[in-house]
């Protein structure tokens, strides 16, 4: 899902705050709930009753059919003693690894290498190719692109021919069957699917940057990794926190490329909270129990959004030197 | 594409000029060698689809997923196009992935339109609470959503994927449309007011023609976003009149029918879309950033 909530956003500039507002003001604004309606009720359907719906789900036991039988928390402890469960969220730590940590570092530095090496010591021309090198992936279909890259890994595959190509067929193996390459192999392909994300917008950032404290910090002679940290870090601080937030969230939610690569095999070496819960839905009936696993994931991650927000504020607050 | 679509307050200054002053002969070299050869690596899975997308499966099985073709083996492509009923799938994706593009901006732009620029009480909390919905796992709604859809007759109908991503959709609109008309001229708004005009008036006369780059640059994200959405599609649609691409592609997934020149070109195929709207869309994108730049 590394295609979705990819709009950097910056949060509302700080407005100052109007004067009370008059008693006629109010009254004026009150009219503005009407607009507000349509999209209030959709939410309320699609949104909240189904969060509700979940959360009560997962206080029961349910097959899907007949009447849900309340016990209470019976399924969180149940979950606290599930080594699947353990094991998917160990998985989401190493996609977290895949999906966030690695393509934030090295997006930065393939941005800053775009932006401030080829693209002015080269044709701009030449940075703008390489980029759509970069992004290629995140316009694929993530379905799709798990299918090709499990083609690719099987046994049969191209990346075993590739190996014996270059002499190096004694690597031959079974990368997505064996459970101690499968979540390194997965890795790998969501280290390709994410990188783009992050390329593009540090580089789109990266315009945003004054270049007169790049020509100021020349003279003063700073080097390359001098400026990149002194003055390309910290000013394109609000871009790297947006892409840290939204990669952060789609790699606790990763469903589809495990769906299409492993389906969380094999032994559960790629198991995810997400494919997790959908399997216990689906595949095992077990509603109560899947609706307890939604449960926990929904909380860290609104736990986890939350973290993030709040460091943000606090980072711009002490910027604006508060 | 990931752009800031608020209006950047950073002045927008031209590019610096060319300096070769510390002109580093050999080191941007360098740099450019390995950052081309990172691109090249990005490129080969690409290589291996187009490669084998036209093979015959004696060829594949002789030569192996690297060999160059023998012949141009359009067979199957021919049995991915007709087995899946590709235009179908093509078609049921479209529909989607427009209806919600079209009723997702419209309804982010109705709330947003309360939150930003009506600035109802306790819009910061609405606003949250919107962001918040974006971020949810589908897992947490699928269920109660599944079982309903069931109950009222919308299961296994487009309509309930549409729905469906409407909101989602339009939970990050509202967030994000919220914000940029925070920032919308107020002096705009009194004028249109004292001239008489509306609330609904001032909306359709003054905000949507001055949103309409920010408007569009939604819009794609959200036909692009929803036409990508798997696991909604996976569970509410489950035959082959209703199935969008890559449910379709997913559910022949270890198919006997699914030989590697098959898997390929349904790939190939799959992704052909996806490249052609990133590239019709790039400009408007590129004017609906620009345009929000320069207010």
């Amino acid at each position: 899902m590394a295609v979705s909530e990819t709009v950097a956003a910056t949060p509302p500039a700080a407005t100052p705050t109007p004067p009370a507002p008059s008693r006629r003001r109010r009254g004026r604004n009150a009219a503005y709930w009407l607009y507000l309606l349509p999209g209030a009720v959709l939410f309320l359907l699609v949104i909240g009753a189904p969060l509700v719906g979940t959360l009560y789900l997962s206080l029961t036991k349910w097959s899907g059919i007949g009447d849900p039988r309340w016990v209470g928390l019976d399924n969180y402890q149940q979950l606290l003693q599930d080594d699947v469960f353990w094991a998917s969220f160990r998985n989401t730590v190493w996609m977290l690894v895949a999906m966030v940590v690695v393509p934030t570092l090295l997006g930065l530095l393939l941005a800053a290498l775009l932006f401030d090496v080829i693209g002015r010591r080269f044709k701009p021309r030449t940075a703008a190719a390489l980029r759509a090198a970069f992004y290629l992936p995140q316009v694929l279909p993530v379905v799709v692109a798990g299918i090709v890259w499990g083609w690719i890994l099987r046994p049969d595959g191209a990346f075993n021919s590739l190996l014996d190509a270059v002499g190096l067929g004694a690597l031959r193996h079974d990368w997505l069957g064996d459970p101690g390459t499968a979540l390194p192999a997965v890795m790998a392909v969501m280290i390709w699917v994410q990188i783009g994300y992050p390329v593009v917008v540090f580089m789109a950032a990266l315009q945003r940057v004054d270049p007169e404290l790049y020509e100021a910090a020349e003279v003063d002679g700073a080097n390359w990794l001098h400026r990149f940290r002194a003055i390309t870090l910290p000013q394109i601080r609000p871009e790297t926190f947006v892409v840290a937030l939204t990669c952060t969230i789609a790699a606790l939610k990763v469903f589809g490329p495990i769906f299409a690569l492993t389906r969380g095999g094999p032994d559960n070496a790629t198991n995810v909270p997400s494919y997790f819960a959908y399997y216990t839905f689906f595949k095992k009936l077990q509603v109560g129990y899947g609706s307890a696993i939604s449960t926990v994931l929904t909380l860290i991650i609104v736990v986890v959004a939350g973290i993030f927000i709040w460091m943000q504020a606090r980072s711009e607050r002490r910027d604006r030197g508060f | 594409m990931a752009v800031t679509l608020t209006p950047s307050t950073a002045p927008v200054t031209p590019a610096r000029p060319v300096r070769d002053r510390h002109h580093r002969g050999v080191s941007r070299w360098v740099v450019l060698t390995l950052v081309t050869l990172g691109a090249l690596v990005m490129l080969v899975p690409f290589a291996f689809m187009l490669l084998n997308a036209f093979k015959s499966p004696g060829d594949y099985s002789s030569g192996g997923p690297l060999s160059w073709p023998t012949e141009f083996y359009t067979k199957g492509l021919r049995t991915y196009w007709t087995e899946v009923n590709f235009p179908l799938k093509f078609w049921n994706s479209a529909v989607i992935a427009g209806s919600v593009a079209v009723l997702g901006v419209a309804v982010s732009l109705l709330n947003a339109y309360a939150l930003g620029i009506g600035r109802v009480r306790g819009r910061l909390w609405i606003v949250g609470l919107f962001l918040l919905a974006n971020m949810l796992p589908q897992e947490a709604l699928i269920y109660p959503l599944y079982y309903v859809a069931k109950q009222v007759g919308l299961y296994n109908t487009q309509l309930s994927v549409i729905i469906i991503f409407t909101v989602i959709q339009s939970a990050f609109g509202t967030y994000l449309l919220a914000s940029v008309m925070g920032t919308f001229p107020r002096s705009l708004l009194e004028a249109a007011a004292l001239d008489g005009a509306g609330k609904w008036t001032v909306l359709w006369r003054v905000v949507f023609p001055n949103l309409r780059p920010t408007l569009a640059v939604l819009l794609i994200f959200f036909f692009i976003w929803t036409w990508n959405e798997f696991l909604i599609p996976l569970v509410m649609l489950i035959d082959n009149q209703t199935q969008t691409i890559p449910v379709a592609l997913a559910s022949l997934q270890g198919d006997r029918l699914m030989d590697a020149p098959t898997t390929n070109a349904g790939a190939l195929i799959s992704l052909v879309p996806a490249i052609l709207f990133f590239l019709i869309f790039q400009r408007t994108l590129a004017r609906g950033i620009t345009a929000g730049a320069e207010k």
